[in-house]
């Protein structure tokens, strides 16, 4: 009698860790596809940043800087005797 | 029959219906005839043989599911998992301010079946409008690689561009994923930071230098695709993508620009072929800047002059001229064989050497030893280094990195030419002690002034910021204290580079001007050097302008040629650096005649005002904007 109490709780185990075999490994998936969906959005970020940095570095190009602030803007560097030197 | 049937029931129907009940086996058996087989053994033998077949199958079943199962599962996982290769970006490179220098984006790359695609011929024209190329083309390219799986279409394309390709879902055409190098700064910077090839390795510069650093690991994963190559799911991770590291540089982009402006337009206006600066951080052994022209443009690699790509700050070899005589002094000092007060007699301007002569390109008579420096004496030098052992000498010179590398690990560095005493001729000793006769690169007469600036303790030049190389003590301080304040007089009035002064600032330096060597001897073509050092109370910089073959019919010798680009770039250095002025009355002063020249009446009354606003005024900072304002 006891025997056969061990054997149908055995046969319940059995199916029971199936299940959560299966169970764990549906999770598995589904925590893998959210991770995946994590690291593409998390390199779109970094590429987005990459981009944005190589933008602005193009933009504050010194030669191109120069240009404007000559040329554009008319500034100039002033001269010795257009700086007042303040003594410490 | 149905009519028989009928007849039959209504003839007895109940009796008939009893008898078959009754005797149901003779009834059987009668159309059978022979009853002499034994049932039940037949039913037995066929039910053991289908027993046994399930039975058989049940194991056989078994034994692939359960015991036997590795050959089948690995067939039925290469049908449908696939390892796939994560790419991942190379770091970014920045300069000591955390300015991009050299920054990755992706980029697509369109790549094709050709066994499939060669299917759908008449998706081609489609596909090679979309690509820019020409049909016949295509179809060439694909129809000679017809049994390959896998062929690059078109490489690094802007993504949108390759989304556009990939949406019209020709049958076996894919865009891959891969990333592309842009250098923001263009040539200003190319040869220091080297460029990387199409598959994103470092070939030259600091990207082979560190491409082990810059370089990530590419990861791997598990994914089912189907029967297109398409991915259906995500299986497992095997490996992280491990993205590359960032790199900090030691450079600083603004003094890099400007040394590469000031250093382009001195090369345009002498009519000079090449060029080249070093910026090095005296404190520390940080190259700040280092500037070669001419350049190319990094992020167009192909088709530029393989000539430009040199970084010849480092990898080109120059007969220092000039540049030279600090070092033997500082050598002489050290030995105590001179003192700075000792007098050298250089008449009549020339001094024999062997069958040749040692000139200078006057006489200067009756020379001490700050003189030599400041009139550049090659006489006065050659004189020097006769009261030195051509061991001492030697020794001298190779601890201040003459003849060997100086270890900044970039990629082809030059060791310089510096024969041994061994191998000396007659004249090499003195023709040495005013930079003939041996060989260095732009970066090694940095480093070594760097050290006379450092109080004597030399450090190897370094490309990474916060890197900070061992410092070995080469040179006594006070020796090099006493060069520092000689070489200081070469920028003052009667010294051969009044053009190098900097307003505010002390500078130290040495012109030099090395003539060539061709077949024969020395031709009628210089080298312009200017090696400096500021400020001078307490070295911050140390400066090398190498400019190579200027037109000798403008000018050519390196106070006029070379010592410009020092003052303009130092300037603007000191700066952007913060460095404060540690000569301040001269800068006084010339407030003072600018301001008695705008105003000649009221200028005295200017400059006393201008004392008593310094002296309640707290910042310096504040009347810049006003003076700009002013100006504009």
């Amino acid at each position: 009698m006891s025997l056969r109490i061990f054997l149908a709780f055995l046969i319940v185990a059995n199916v029971a860790s199936a299940i959560g075999v299966v169970y764990a490994r549906h999770e598995h998936r589904q925590l893998f596809v959210g991770f995946k969906q994590l690291i593409r959005e998390r390199d779109e970020l970094n590429i987005d940043f990459g981009r944005l940095q190589l933008e602005q570095a193009t933009w504050a190009e010194s030669n191109r800087i120069d240009q404007v602030a000559r040329n554009r803007l008319g500034m100039v560097f002033p001269e010795a005797d257009e700086t007042v030197v303040v003594r410490p | 029959m149905p009519g028989s049937d009928k007849r039959a029931a209504g003839q007895g129907g109940f009796r008939a219906l009893m008898g078959r009940v009754l005797q149901k086996g003779e009834s059987r058996q009668k159309p059978r005839g022979r009853a002499q087989f034994n049932l039940r053994g037949r039913l037995a033998i066929v039910a053991g043989t289908l027993g046994l077949c399930s039975l058989t199958l049940l194991g056989r079943a078994f034994d692939l599911q359960v015991v036997d199962n590795d050959f089948y599962q690995a067939q039925g996982a290469a049908r449908f998992l696939r390892e796939v290769p994560i790419p991942t970006s190379r770091g970014m490179i920045t300069d000591r301010n955390g300015e991009p220098l050299a920054v990755s984006t992706p980029v697509e790359s369109i790549w094709a079946n050709p066994q499939v695609l060669l299917k759908y011929p008449q998706r081609l024209p489609q596909l090679a409008d979309a690509l820019g190329v020409p049909v016949d083309h295509l179809t060439r390219k694909l129809s000679q690689r017809a049994d390959k799986e896998f062929i690059y279409l078109q490489r690094r394309m802007m993504p949108e561009a390759a989304q556009a390709i990939v949406k019209l879902e020709i049958p076996g055409v894919f865009s891959q994923r891969e990333y592309r190098r842009f250098y923001p700064q263009g040539d200003a910077i190319a040869q220091v930071l080297g460029f990387t090839n199409i598959d994103d390795r470092g070939q030259e510069g600091l990207e082979l230098a560190f491409d082990e650093w810059l370089r990530g690991t590419p990861g791997a994963e598990k994914v089912i695709r189907d029967r297109r190559g398409r991915i259906v799911e995500n299986v497992d991770l095997v490996r992280a993508a491990e993205p590359g590291k960032d790199l900090t540089l030691s450079l600083d982009r603004r003094i890099q620009f400007l040394a590469y402006r000031e250093l382009r337009n001195a090369l345009l206006e002498k009519g000079a072929t090449s060029g080249s600066a070093v910026v090095l951080d005296v404190a520390t052994g940080e190259v700040l800047a280092m500037v070669n022209l001419p350049s190319f443009n990094p992020n167009a690699v192909e088709g530029s002059d393989r000539d430009a790509h040199r970084n010849r700050s480092v990898t080109d070899l120059f007969e220092p001229g000039s540049t030279m005589k600090p070092i033997t002094v500082a050598a002489a000092l050290e030995t105590h064989a001179i003192t700075p007060q000792t007098k050298f007699d250089t008449n009549p301007g020339w001094i024999p050497n062997g069958r040749f002569r040692t000139n200078d390109t006057h006489n200067y008579g009756v020379l001490d030893t700050t003189g030599v420096i400041t009139k550049s004496s090659n006489v006065g030098a050659a004189m020097i280094v006769h009261r030195l052992s051509d061991q001492t000498f030697y020794g001298y010179l190779r601890k201040l990195g003459y003849g060997q590398s100086t270890h900044s690990g970039f990629p082809g560095e030059a060791a310089g030419l510096f024969p041994s005493p061994d191998r000396w001729s007659g004249t090499s000793k003195q023709t040495m002690a005013y930079g003939y006769g041996l060989s260095v690169t732009p970066l090694q007469v940095a480093q070594a002034y760097a050290a006379i600036g450092n109080g004597g303790k030399m450090i190897a030049p370094t490309f990474v910021k916060g890197q900070r190389n061992e410092a070995h003590q080469v040179m006594d301080p006070v020796v090099a204290n006493e060069v520092l304040r000689m070489m200081e007089t070469v920028t003052l009035p009667g010294g051969t580079a009044t053009q190098a002064r900097i307003l505010g600032y002390r500078v130290a330096g040495k012109t030099g001007t090395a003539r060539k060597a061709s077949a024969g001897g020395y031709a009628r073509r210089y080298v312009a050097f200017f090696a400096g050092l500021v400020p001078a109370s307490n070295p911050r910089f140390s400066m090398v302008v190498v400019i190579n073959d200027p037109a000798p019919e403008l000018a050519y010798v390196g106070g006029l040629v070379s010592a410009p680009v020092f003052h303009n770039v130092m300037d603007g250095a000191l700066r952007l650096m913060d460095v404060a002025p540690d000569d301040l009355d001269a800068w006084l002063a010339a407030q003072a005649a600018a301001e008695a020249k705008r105003h000649p009446k009221t200028a005295a009354v200017t400059a006393g005002a201008t004392q008593v606003a310094a002296t309640q005024a707290t910042t310096t900072a504040a009347p810049t904007p006003a003076a700009t304002g002013a100006l504009r």
